[in-house]
């Protein structure tokens, strides 16, 4: 570009007036000093060339023409003129009949050279004209030099337009009714949008199409909207109508657009607005609605943040949300505008985890990352016990005595709290959740959930993200660069857990040098005793490349090597010292300096090394070496005695033809062998120091006079002669070669922080663990509410919310830490509770359940204290292998229980989520567990057997329902080998069998878990039970409600799903309810006794709803009971299953009417 | 989150911007020009550049950068990942992604973008729900579009971003129900001089296209998937399913997509289907220099190798090489010292060759290192690792799909070091 453009395109600058149509006064400084510096433009711009091909020659073709034809006043004219118009076009109307025939033409005659694409076409005929409407609010942020190179080329731009401008025939075609005109105009626009040029004049013409019936015009619309709104803030208002209009349709996807657009028009007179709309949004029935409310709340807070604490209410409605299309974008509007309120996560916390997996994959990686930092506040360090070993293994190897206090002090510590860790079940919970995730095709979401196990997994499980990691590096070159930074901080810490995957690391010709690089420092971290010698095979391969600053990297790490391995130094020395003989100036630079980093460790060991550089100084030419080697030399010319005086011989006859930098270095040696051996080196030095005397460089001048003072003892020499050798012959401390990406873990992994090792804007520091662990029971749910009695008035507050005791996510762990053990067998409760005669929840130890169990105890009482005992007694038995005790006749009744119990909380979280429906299974509900017999005490010689069903789903296979059967040895021999052969099965029917029970000891008792995939049918599954004697035939007949499992389903769902099951498959009956089932609590507790279903929230007072799912085909079951005036009711079925149906209304009538 | 993305060609020129935010000034390019001529070739930009008051976060493909623009803290490979997603969708849309294609189509473009972020976070990236809401331009509809004034933007609304399976669009049809499933191993190797392999190993993907009407559940079951070290798949799959049993369930998405990718356990060695027999000297003295390589088959069970090319990248004192090569043709460029020989088929009898001499610049001394030989081959009809599908079943509909199924191995990153 020549510079003699500069002027005339800064005139055209600041003379070209501002788009805004309605404040022509804008325009008024048009005036600016001619000489407008060309300096404006950054000088990376002008030596790159990169941008102003084209349109340099443009410009130096037209700049000339501009400057003579218009004038600054001719611009405004024009412009004004042009800015006369918008008021009037804000009432639309019918364009004139001649400009529309004589529209299409012109349309025509325009299309071409758009098509063309011609950057050089376009801009001569392009209608831009204008400028920014003055520094919009968001520029202020900038840096004002960032600001100016945008200003030129639209500049450059606006200079070649000498035509009239073309947006007339654009606003034209908008203003046309024929869509197809309003849409290629849009298209045009849209094209320039993209191209970055200005189109903020045309902002009235097309606010007005906001309104427009075709969707693309209206979505482009929309893209211009976005764009120029914050510049044109009162035209914008005109189309905010619309938008609210559109919030109130009756299609959530235009309720969901329409709140997408508006929250994304940045005028803040609309916050008030915006704030009503997202509030709205935000308790919309349909979640994707929700979603774009999420969506938008960080939007809103940028453009205004004192709406804060109004938005994290409605971030705190939204966080509890279930569904998994809102969950990715909540969390994320609460890390823009609120992370530092954990506390709103902590009853969110269970649910998040549980529906992690389901989520989107990029709010995948927001919620995973939060839930980092999460739980590093809420639970203990896995690896507090560990850290002792670890540390001292550190110490080992870096061998410095800061480690050592630091350790000790950490013992101290960690003796002083000593106690047995055991982990949060939450954190297992979280642990567990995420682990699948490393198996996604998403290199974020395996970068989020490595990071996770990295900064809080116990070091045993870590090992798990190494595979996910190595499989990364097969990504596109983007992806390796950002994975490699993080392994390479990883493998500091944990090196084992990558060392399987060493030869992954290894470097091709064709990777980018800063892949290689990378890779580089990996392999160095993973170095030790066992695999140095293949690494420095590889090494030297590397060597030899093309690549000198990859060679580079590859001596300095050959170098870290030698430091650390103490095994290898000798053999990397040689190989460095090989490689001074390098033709490459870099590479041998880079040896020498890396073999004067060796040898400064022990300089003792290694006078034969110093020796043989000494040597080289006849062969090498490349000064840096040279100069190298000499300071080696004056630096240990003690351990050298004989050679160092020759050296410094040799040199002074060739010091005027040496470099600089080496001359230097031959006044330094000759200073220290003048100081530690002046008898041989006295007149030498002398030679040296006259000759550097006339030096023509200053530099080294200077060095002689100076250094002459210091070492010659003069009578004026003052005070410093005395501490020459001290001066000189310091000690100097050996340069440490460590990894640059030492510590850096103490940025969050993953993170921009972590890879540019600099605390980016917005950066969530990672805290520390916590000392003692926060209070666990903050992220206790409620426990389900339905199943129990709603009419109790210490429920209200509970009732309030029936819908959000829904999944097993919420009702999942409420165990507190301290009870962790009993999370494995959650299912024990069930069949024990008979032994500690009635209620007996004994497992959890939170205080609702002990509350509720209070409550509960109305019939029986609670017996708190044997519950502890019981847990110990469970621990014990345990310990048998998994064999446990009940003491004889301990089988439940169902007559002992009045009540339904509540659920073990801890149980479902471990329930596989099936995948067949889109409704979540629940937790059953337990009315009476009811005892079948299966072998008679007297049939069976003195083996007695009973079953009963569990309602647990069965582990393996969620197409099978658990059967508990409970084997009694009445008899007095041990009864031995008891299992399952033969089974008799129809079709389609499957049997899992109970493993095989070794012995049993008279007098006692077994329990086991068998699964029967019934076919979703009544009939019976016969197979023999075998003892190591005899065999006997069984059957089990399943009831017809056991062969379900509860699902959970809100009103809608269940009213839309009973809509599909009319018909045929709906089945209704009418029945008298008796006097003492005439409660809410009775008939819910009759039912779920009679069938594992689930009850579904209702609305109205007298009507219940039950729903579930056959176990083996997932057909819905849906039950509503309506409970008339008096004892009238009508019990409806709905199912596909119409056997299914029918046997099961049977059977509730026969349940309610008992 | 994501604030704006430029689009760069290989000249320099910024030839479309898109901002989800406020509009940032395309004057933050020039940090990444300032980076962009520090690295000598365009695969040496850094993927993350640190400016004043922004980062900005690039991948390079097809020649074009495509140059994010953040704010505030964030996952860079969030964004990275985001923007391979980008292009990959582009491809999807247009058949190829150049900087041509997006210019034309830069409505369309502007239109997918608007849709996959919102303000900067991602919304809709699945290519079948974007392709609900904008189809992708077709010549037949770009004639149709015209003469009738229709529009590219769906006239139906998402609906796939509301269902529980949204890579799924609903309503489907087809007369021809086909699903062809392709088994596709990657041979990732480095050998050394003397032939004996330093690391191999075996990435495989199975690429699926399926087209099959209504919503059928499918499930794939492998003959031996203990073979299978590391796994990754498409969110389409069940993933407890494979924990358990090892089989592949899942409610297909509709079209071409990547199903699954696996690497082969370490356990099992590699059979290298090839071997290149070289002889490359540069002798100190003189200015010319022996070359020779002949490529062979090794362990193919029986299986011809095509389109194999092999590539050299060669020292900088190599001015010229006159060779002969027994097939195939062969071009060294001068200047980017580039060797490329594309030697098609090979045929056991007669193994291919290339021979002849280089040219060196006089008076420099013989290169370090040899060059490294690059390999490209194809086996049809083969899976090296041995893997094999047992059968394909499908639930959920009653038509009976045509099945097919096709092995494939192929050269990934096979290096041989001379």
């Amino acid at each position: 570009m020549s510079p003699r453009c500069h002027p005339s395109l800064y005139w055209n600058t600041h003379s070209c007036p501002t788009p805004s149509g309605l404040s022509p006064e804008k325009t008024e400084p048009l005036t600016v000093p001619r000489g407008a510096s060309p300096c404006h433009i950054p000088t990376s711009r002008l030596q790159g060339g990169w941008h102003l091909g084209p349109r340099s020659i443009l410009v130096a073709l037209l700049g000339c023409h501009c400057n003579s034809t218009r004038s600054p006043a001719s611009g405004f004219r024009r412009r004004s003129g042009a800015a006369a118009l918008p008021p009037s076009l804000l009432s639309p109307g019918p364009p004139p009949a001649a400009a529309m025939l004589s529209l299409p033409p012109v349309q025509k005659l325009l299309r071409p050279k758009s098509v063309a694409g011609s950057d050089v076409a376009e801009e001569v005929t392009s209608p831009v004209l204008a400028t920014e409407a003055g520094p919009p609010t968001c520029y202020s942020a900038l840096r004002a030099d960032e600001l100016r190179p945008l200003a030129a080329p639209k500049d450059e731009v606006a200079a070649s337009t000498g035509q009239p401008p073309r947006h007339d025939d654009l606003k034209e075609m908008l203003d046309s009714n024929k869509d197809s005109l309003k849409l290629e105009a849009m298209k045009r626009i849209v094209a320039m949008i993209a191209r970055g040029k200005n189109a903020s004049d045309l902002f009235p013409a097309v606010v007005k199409n906001v309104a427009c019936k075709n969707i693309e015009v209206k979505k482009l619309v929309y893209v211009y909207l976005v764009r120029y709104a914050e510049e044109q803030q009162d035209l914008a208002l005109l189309s905010i109508s619309t938008f609210q209009r559109g919030l109130k349709d009756p299609n959530q996807l235009i309720r969901a657009s329409a709140l997408r657009v508006l929250s994304s028009i940045r005028v803040p007179i609309i916050v008030p607005i915006m704030m009503l709309a997202i509030k709205e949004a935000a308790s919309d029935m349909s979640p994707y609605v929700r979603k774009t409310a999420a969506h938008a709340i960080p939007k809103l807070y940028s453009l205004d943040s004192d709406q804060k604490d109004q938005l994290i209410e409605v971030i705190e409605k939204l966080l509890a949300d279930k569904t998994t299309l809102v969950a990715g974008s909540v969390v994320m509007a609460f890390e823009e505008v609120c992370p530092e309120r954990i506390d709103l996560i902590h009853k969110n916390y269970r649910k998040l985890c549980n529906l992690l997996i389901d989520v989107e994959e990029w709010g995948q990686v927001v919620i995973i990352n939060m839930l980092t930092r999460y739980a590093r506040t809420q639970f203990l360090s896995p690896n507090q016990n560990e850290s002792l070993l670890e540390e001292s293994a550190e110490k080992a190897f870096y061998g410095s005595e800061e480690e050592d206090t630091k350790d000790a002090k950490a013992e101290a510590a960690s003796l002083a709290k000593r106690k047995p860790y055991v982990m949060d079940p939450d954190h297992r919970l979280l642990l567990r959740n995420t682990k699948p995730l490393l198996q996604s095709r998403n290199a974020a979401v395996v970068m989020a959930v490595a990071q996770l196990y990295f900064h809080l997994a116990p070091k045993a499980e870590v090992g798990v993200i190494a595979k996910a990691l190595v499989r990364l590096l097969r990504s596109h070159s983007e992806v390796q660069y950002v994975v490699l930074q993080n392994v390479a901080t990883m493998s500091i810490k944990r090196r084992g857990m990558f060392e399987p995957y060493l030869k992954s690391f290894y470097i091709r010709s064709t990777d980018p040098t800063q892949i290689k690089i990378l890779k580089l420092e990996v392999l160095t971290n993973l170095a030790n005793e066992t695999n140095i010698s293949t690494i420095l095979r590889e090494f030297q391969t590397y060597i030899r490349s093309m690549d000198k600053d990859f060679v580079a990297a590859t001596i300095q790490a050959i170098g870290r090597c030698a430091t650390n391995i103490g095994k290898v130094r000798d053999t990397c020395l040689n190989g460095l010292v090989q490689l001074l003989s390098n033709r490459d100036e870099l590479v041998v630079a880079e040896s020498v300096v890396v073999i004067k980093k060796l040898l400064q460790m022990q300089p003792a060991q290694h006078s034969e090394i110093i020796k043989h550089m000494a040597k080289l100084t006849d062969n090498i030419q490349v000064p840096m070496a040279r100069a190298s080697i000499l300071w080696l030399i004056g630096e240990y010319c003690e351990h050298v005695p004989k050679i160092a005086p020759d050296v410094l011989r040799k040199m002074a006859k060739s010091f005027t033809n040496e470099e600089d930098i080496v001359k230097l270095q031959v006044i330094n040696l000759a200073a220290k062998l003048y100081l530690t051996n002046s008898k041989q080196s006295k007149l030498l030095t002398q030679y040296v120091l006259n000759l550097a005397k006339y030096d023509q460089n200053y530099d080294i001048r200077d060095r002689a006079r100076f250094i002459r003072q210091l070492i010659v003892p003069t009578e004026k020499s003052g005070a410093l002669n005395k501490y020459a050798k001290k001066l000189f012959l310091a000690q100097k401390p050996a340069p440490i070669l460590e990894s640059s990406f030492k510590d850096r873990d103490h940025f969050q992994l993953g993170s921009l922080s972590h890879l540019l090792n600099a605390k980016a804007v917005g950066y969530q520091e990672l805290p520390d663990w916590p000392d003692e662990a926060p209070d666990p029971s903050v992220r206790n749910v409620e426990v389900p509410e339905w199943t129990k009695c709603t009419s109790r008035e210490k429920r209200k507050e509970k009732v309030e919310k029936p819908f959000y005791s829904d999944s097993e996510g919420e009702s999942g762990p409420t165990e507190s830490a301290d009870s962790g053990e009993s999370h494995h067998e959650p299912e024990s409760d069930s069949e024990e509770s008979g032994s500690s005669s009635s209620s007996g929840t004994s497992s959890s130890s939170s205080e609702e359940e002990d509350e509720e169990e209070e409550e509960e105890g109305s019939g029986e009482q609670s017996e708190e204290k044997e519950g502890e005992e019981e847990e110990e007694k469970r621990k014990k038995r345990k310990e048998k292998g998994g064999l446990r005790k009940a003491s004889p006749g301990s089988c439940p009744l169902c007559s002992s229980r009045g009540l339904p119990r509540p659920l073990s909380p801890m149980g479902w979280a471990w329930w596989p989520m099936l995948s067949c429906g889109p409704w979540q299974l629940l937790s059953p509900a337990f009315g009476a567990v009811r005892t079948y017999e299966l072998l008679h005490r007297m049939a069976g010689e003195g083996l007695s057997v009973e079953y009963c069903f569990s309602r647990r789903p069965f582990p393996g296979d969620p197409h099978m329902v658990a059967v508990q059967i409970q084997i009694s040895n009445n008899t007095d021999a041990e009864v031995k080998s008891l299992r399952v052969s033969e089974p008799k099965l129809l079709a389609g029917m499957r049997i899992q069998e109970f493993p095989e029970i070794e012995s049993l000891a008279p007098g006692d008792t077994a329990s086991v878990v068998m699964g029967i995939d019934f076919c979703d049918s009544t009939q019976a599954a016969n197979f023999q039970l075998c003892t190591h004697t005899r065999h006997f035939y069984v059957s089990i007949q399943p009831p017809v409600g056991e062969l379900m499992a509860p699902v959970f389903m809100s009103e809608n769902e269940f009213r839309k799903e009973q809509g599909k099951l009319t018909g045929m498959s709906e089945i209704t009956e009418k029945l008298t309810l008796p006097e003492k089932c005439r409660s809410d609590h009775a008939i819910v507790q009759q039912v779920t006794s009679a069938a594992n279903v689930g009850r579904v929230p209702c609305g109205a007072d007298n009507e219940y709803r039950f729903a579930a799912k056959t176990v083996t085909s997932g057909s819905l079951v849906l039950i509503t009971l309506e409970w008339r005036e008096g004892a009238a009711a009508q019990l409806t079925v709905n199912s596909e299953k119409m056997v299914i149906g029918t046997m099961l209304v049977k059977d509730i009538i026969q349940a309610l009417a008992q | 989150m994501i604030h704006s993305l430029f689009l760069i060609n290989a000249s320099g020129d910024i030839f479309l911007e898109k901002h989800w935010k406020s509009v940032v000034s395309r004057s933050v390019c020039d940090y990444f020009f300032e980076a962009q001529e520090r690295a000598s070739e365009a695969e040496n930009v850094p993927p993350v550049i640190s400016t004043p008051h922004h980062y900005l976060l690039s991948v390079y493909r097809h020649k074009i950068f495509f140059v994010a623009v953040i704010q505030t803290e964030v996952p860079p490979l969030f964004v990275i990942e985001f923007l391979h997603r980008v292009v990959d969708t582009f491809q999807d849309y247009f058949g190829i992604c150049s900087e041509v294609m997006i210019k034309d189509n830069v409505v369309v473009v502007y239109e997918v973008l608007e849709e996959m972020l919102d303000n900067g976070f991602p919304l809709a990236t699945e290519s079948n729900i974007l392709k609900e809401l904008i189809k992708p331009p077709t010549i037949l509809r770009t004639v149709v579009n015209t003469i009738t004034g229709s529009t590219n933007v769906g006239d139906q609304l998402p609906t796939g971003q509301l269902s529980v399976v949204p890579w799924r669009r609903t309503g489907v049809k087809y007369t021809n129900n086909e699903a062809y499933f392709d088994v596709i191993e990657e041979i990732d190797a480095i050998i050394d001089k003397s032939g004996s392999t330093i690391t191999a190993e075996i990435q495989g993907v199975i690429d699926a296209c399926v087209k099959l009407t209504g919503m059928p559940d499918l499930t794939l079951s492998f003959m031996n998937p203990r073979l299978l070290d590391d796994v990754s798949f498409h969110p389409c799959v069940r993933f407890k399913r494979w924990e358990s049993e090892r089989i592949l369930s899942f409610i297909p998405p509709d079209g071409n997509f990547r199903l699954l990718s696996y690497h082969v356990s370490a356990q099992n060695l590699v059979a290298i289907p090839v071997y290149v027999k070289h002889n490359i000297n540069f002798r100190d003295s003189s200015s010319l220099g022996r070359f020779e390589i002949t490529v062979g088959p090794k362990q193919t069970m029986g299986k011809t190798i095509e389109g194999v090319m092999v590539t050299s990248q060669m020292p900088k004192g190599v001015l010229n090489m006159s060779l002969t090569p027994s097939q195939g043709t062969h071009i060294f460029d001068p200047v980017t010292k580039l060797l490329t020989w594309d030697v098609g088929k090979i045929n056991p009898q007669k193994l291919p060759s290339l021979k002849g001499s280089m040219n060196l610049q006089a008076g420099t001394s013989k290169p370090d290192e040899n060059p490294t030989i690059n390999l490209q081959f194809k086996i049809q009809q083969l899976a090296i690792s041995g893997l094999k599908v047992n059968r394909l079943d499908m639930y959920g509909e009653k038509y009976k799909p045509f099945k097919g199924i096709k092995y494939m191995t192929k050269a990934g990153k096979f290096q041989v070091r001379t």
